[in-house]
């Protein structure tokens, strides 16, 4: 019944290189072969910011084959922690991995939007990421995790709507001092990590006005799940 | 003629009923949250027209013993009796912030829907859930978010109590990973949505002692989703 179910129309593509193995679950992980690009491709990302009252650092994107920015229940590496504390995308977009990257010059600011575009000769088992900070949070981070692109045709689009993740490195005091937006214009990296140090879901944030007496943040900071919507098309 | 035709019908349905055959069903779950554990969960494939909670309804009594106290032995008893394929505790006790783990299900003809359910602690009725989710008869994997609900069974009153897990018992059972506040007056003595909905979320506040809750602000919230389920048809 498992041959059959493969043997399906559309996994014909795969049937080349794999029938006959009986390892079914790696022949579906195979992503489908790209035709090699006889020129250049082109990737136009567009950033809106969905929340109140959070900017978000300035955007990062890469191109990679290998890796991810961040795992959940995993520790965040040192260039994860420095986005998510301080809002440096430069070395997470520095990592060996990374093939291809843009950073926007500015942070994008609450219901606004941005462009960044990247340039490629092969799409081929490539993967995208996008990372930025809410800057208005002790380690609040958002982005998306190592997209396949690799079948993005010409004129294609996809839309994502991203999610909000604490990097765990540092605890969510929201005290003054501790937070590099211009809600308290705080610290912004430090090496120490909290006790947690695993990369989660962001709780939120609660603010003086919701049970934090010593936060530097109030009602309209919050924010919920989305954060950004991303859409990724192939211009050429 | 048409004795043939519905044969040939037949014979078709039986080849393209390949796929709706039993299949191995694999059942990630990870807990997204940074300071919520799950108690034991429940997986199963079952029959499309059962439910061990829907949205809008009110929770069974084996739903409530679930979401106030994290016994789900009534939900496995009822899916027993409609011959489901489920797994009961994979975790083998509680599933912490950020943790994963593995349950394995069979799918069929008949039990071709999908359902999770797991107490939240510490909250007094909340949990994580998925409800008959159509199981993809094409092999392969897929990703789920799973929302928090409220059973609708117990005001949310945010004391931890020790013992009070039973139903009819009112107060949060256990804090497990942090120590719980103390002392506190209670959020609520009020359940004013008696049907199951999407938890409003803990409240909490800044007082190791005293304040309206027993739980942390900055550490027993949570936003939505709170689980990731990553399903592997074989």
């Amino acid at each position: 019944m498992k041959a059959l179910k493969l043997c399906a129309p559309v996994f014909a593509g795969l049937l080349l290189a794999g029938c006959g193995s009986d390892n079914n679950d790696v022949m579906l992980e195979t992503p489908m072969p790209t035709p090699p690009a006889a020129e250049e491709i082109m990737l136009k990302v567009t950033a809106v910011n969905l929340t109140n009252g959070q900017p978000l650092s300035p955007i990062g994107i890469a191109l990679h084959k290998e890796g991810q920015f961040w795992q959940i229940g995993e520790a965040a590496s040192a260039e994860l922690e420095t986005l998510a504390e301080g809002g440096d995308n430069s070395g997470l977009l520095g990592l060996d991995v990374v093939m291809m990257s843009s950073s926007a010059d500015t942070p994008l600011a609450p219901g606004a939007s941005q462009e960044l575009m990247l340039t490629t000769e092969s799409l081929e088992d490539y993967k995208l990421s996008l990372i930025t900070m809410m800057v208005n949070t002790n380690d609040g981070f958002t982005g998306l995790n190592a997209m396949d692109v690799s079948n993005l045709a010409e004129g294609d689009s996809i839309s994502m709507r991203t999610h909000a993740y604490d990097a765990g490195t540092e605890e969510n005091t929201e005290a003054q001092g501790t937070i590099p937006g211009p809600a308290d214009g705080g610290e912004g990296f430090n090496s120490a990590r909290e006790d947690m140090d695993k990369v989660a879901m962001h709780p939120g944030v609660v603010g003086n006005e919701d049970g934090l007496s010593s936060s530097v943040l109030d009602s309209t900071h919050k924010f919920d799940n989305p954060l950004m919507m991303v859409t990724i098309t192939r211009m050429k | 003629m048409n004795k043939t035709t519905s044969a040939l019908i037949a014979g078709l349905t039986l080849m393209a009923g390949g796929t709706a055959m039993a299949a191995d069903v694999e059942v990630k779950i990870t807990n997204l949250t940074q300071g919520i554990y799950f108690t034991p969960l429940l997986v199963a494939a079952h029959s499309s027209d059962a439910h061990l909670y829907q949205i809008g309804s009110k929770a069974s009594e084996s739903l409530q013993a679930m979401a106030e106290g994290g016994d789900i032995s009534g939900l496995a008893d009822v899916l027993s009796g409609i011959n489901a394929s489920a797994a009961a505790n994979p975790a083998e006790g509680l599933l912490a912030p950020t943790a994963s783990t593995m349950a394995m299900v069979e799918s069929s003809e008949t039990n071709s829907t999908l359902s999770i359910v797991a107490m939240m602690l510490p909250t007094n009725d909340g949990f994580v859930g998925l409800d008959a989710w159509p199981i993809p008869t094409e092999a392969g994997t897929y990703h789920i978010y799973l929302n928090a609900y409220d059973a609708g069974t117990e005001a949310n009153n945010e004391l931890v109590v020790d013992g009070s897990g039973a139903p009819g018992s009112l107060g949060i059972p256990a804090s497990p990973g942090m120590a719980p506040g103390t002392q506190g007056s209670g959020v609520t003595n009020e359940e004013t949505n008696m049907m199951v909905h999407i938890h409003r979320g803990n409240l909490g506040d800044d007082e190791a002692t005293g304040g309206k809750s027993d739980l942390h602000n900055t550490v027993h919230r949570w936003l939505n989703p709170v689980a990731k389920v990553t399903v592997t048809v074989k």
